[in-house]
């Protein structure tokens, strides 16, 4: 600002400039536009405008029985989205007042947390990437692979899964997935190493982001931020920790959490959860317990194909699940669960038939991007850009 | 502290705003009319014991032919320190379908009020920038109202008419010459 002061008292005369960034800008995560009133370099007002991929999720679940209605939610963050479905499906049981068998939610807390370290890793590369680094975006990208190499082999399917179901999971897991795990999962800390070496206390990256948009951990609050955005400004509000669900209550890990509110601290948040992450999965493999994947409830859940096929009983149970939908009392959910990006909620409202009759989701990326005119104002256009990597958005959940 | 102590506490302060409280799956859901809700969410917000600092969701609902008030605007809010949470919920009626807005409370309830606005046409007094938010500006209709045409002979945006007009008119200009 002073340089500009300093060319008005020579005479010149300087105005504001107003500039659109995006919706087809490579460094908004998607179609974000931004527009920025600038004052030199520096932004006086930034809005946003979002809602370019907004495909009306909430009417279409409306329209959809419960158990119909989960692809929808692989839709929403596309980048984790097995983390999605798990929201989903608890939001659902806890509707059905069922619970998953205790190798379900082991082994949903463990595809989970292999969701989480994948959207962490795009994350970081992306976000570095903006920024100025290459090198990290290209490594992230073969962890990455390996993750959806993974998912495959456990359900086919490499981005939208839909492997998590109500009352447990698609398939049981298998002896090669576990062990092909567990081989990713030991070798992960020392790839996290690497990426570290490369970024934590590399000068540029720390010039770029200590001390760029900066929110105390009050405001962040009252911002209703959560996830990782929230816990760099030093919050400890962390879903599994606080309502546990799935297995969270039965494995050991720490909640990273920063002290400053700045880019820098949220990225080491991120990088922290990454290996608590891994932590889990390693407990998850460890102490998976035996039994079945699927809640006993005919009819509530789908029952498994080769019953379909055999027992009469289970048929009309299936066809009635996808003809009317599950008949389930009058009432009203709301549960909210820790996804890479924060606090994913589903709220239902039920009407006694078997679709939803009010469906809403709670996207943390919408807040995220809500907060965004707040962490810009003041700063530079550069650090427009650190904002919206560190505020780890994706507009598929921002717009639904 | 327990949400039913919640509820009743809410009931002591304010009797004549209360209507209903329900508790369904261990989750209580508090209905109160809508004229005091500034007021309602100011206590919930300022009171030590309640401290409901963090306003998780708020959004609309529609209960056409199924309930007298029309819509209703619901609240989920969250205490970070005590951790515990209440769902709030204002009836508003069809007839006049506007609620004062609690932006000045919670600043993160922004945009979820211009999305209920967005969806439901539901006005929310006080608002610092209510304007649509995931549709266009000149959108017409609100989609997630339950009289809201699903299917049916559809017309087309005018913006989306505008940029085939224009395209065709690109068509026509020669380039190369």
């Amino acid at each position: 600002m002073e340089d500009i002061e300093d060319i008005e008292q020579k005479g010149f005369e300087s105005r504001e400039l107003t500039i659109s960034m995006g919706p087809q800008h490579p460094a908004t995560h998607g179609v974000l536009r931004l527009v920025l009133d600038l004052k030199g370099e520096n932004v006086v007002k930034c809005t946003p405008y979002v809602g370019y991929l907004h495909r009306g999720v909430e009417k279409l679940g409306e329209n959809r029985t419960y158990l119909a209605a989960l692809p929808l939610s692989d839709r929403l963050d596309y980048i984790s989205s097995m983390n999605n479905n798990v929201g989903y499906v608890n939001a659902v049981e806890k509707l059905f007042g069922i619970e998953a068998p205790e190798r379900a939610r082991f082994i949903r807390t463990m595809v989970a947390e292999m969701g989480r370290i994948s959207s962490h890793i795009i994350w970081l590369g992306t976000h570095v990437l903006d920024i100025g680094a290459t090198t990290p975006f290209l490594f992230a990208m073969r962890e990455r692979e390996a993750i959806l190499d993974l998912f495959e082999l456990l359900c086919g399917a490499r981005l939208t899964v839909s492997y998590p179901r109500v009352g447990g999971v698609r398939n049981d897991i298998s002896q090669e997935f576990l062990d092909r795990l567990y081989e990713f999962i030991l070798d992960f800390p020392s790839k996290m190493d690497d990426y570290e070496t490369l970024v934590t206390e590399n000068r540029i990256w720390k010039e770029r982001t200590v001390g760029i948009g900066v929110i105390s951990g009050e405001e962040a609050v009252n911002w209703g931020l959560t996830g990782g955005t929230l816990r760099g400004s030093g919050v400890d509000y962390d879903v599994r920790k606080y309502a546990p669900y799935d297995a969270y209550d039965r494995v050991e890990f720490d909640v990273p959490v920063g002290k400053n509110g700045d880019c820098y601290d949220r990225y080491l948040v991120r990088v922290g959860e990454m290996r608590q992450a891994n932590r889990i999965i390693k407990q998850c493999i460890e102490n998976l317990p035996a039994g079945r994947v699927m809640a006993d409830a005919p009819k509530l859940t789908l029952p498994p194909k080769d019953l379909i096929l055999k027992d009469m009983e289970h048929l009309i149970h299936q066809f009635i699940l996808i003809t009317k939908g599950p008949s389930i009392p009058e009432g009203e959910v709301y549960m909210g669960t820790e996804v890479p990006k924060g606090e994913l909620g589903f709220y239902f409202i039920s009407d006694g038939t078997g679709k939803p009759y009010r469906m809403r989701v709670r996207a943390p990326s919408f807040i995220h991007a809500s907060v965004l005119p707040r962490l810009c104002k003041g700063g530079l256009v550069a650090d427009v850009i650190a904002n919206i990597g560190t505020i780890d958005i994706v507009l598929g959940e921002c717009d639904r | 502290m327990e949400a039913l102590k919640i509820a009743e506490k809410i009931k002591e302060r304010f009797p004549e705003e209360f209507l209903d409280v329900r508790e369904f799956r261990g989750q209580v859901s508090v209905t109160v009319r809508r004229e005091k809700i500034v007021a309602i969410s100011q206590f919930l917000h300022d009171d030590p014991d309640l401290f409901f600092d963090y306003p998780v969701d708020v959004c609309g609902a529609d209960y056409l032919g199924k309930k007298e008030t029309r819509f209703e605007v619901v609240y989920h809010l969250y205490s970070i320190r005590h951790r515990h949470m209440i769902r709030l919920k204002a009836e508003v009626p069809e007839e006049d379908p506007a609620i004062d807005s609690v932006t000045g409370i919670w600043i993160g309830v922004n945009w979820h009020e211009r999305e209920a606005f967005d969806m439901y046409g539901i006005v929310f007094k006080g608002h610092p920038d209510l304007r649509r938010i995931l549709l266009p500006e000149d959108w017409e209709g609100y989609p997630l109202r339950k009289d809201y045409p699903l299917k049916g002979p559809e017309k087309e945006w005018p913006g989306f008419l505008d940029v085939l007009d224009r395209s065709k008119r690109y068509k026509e200009f020669e380039w190369h010459e």
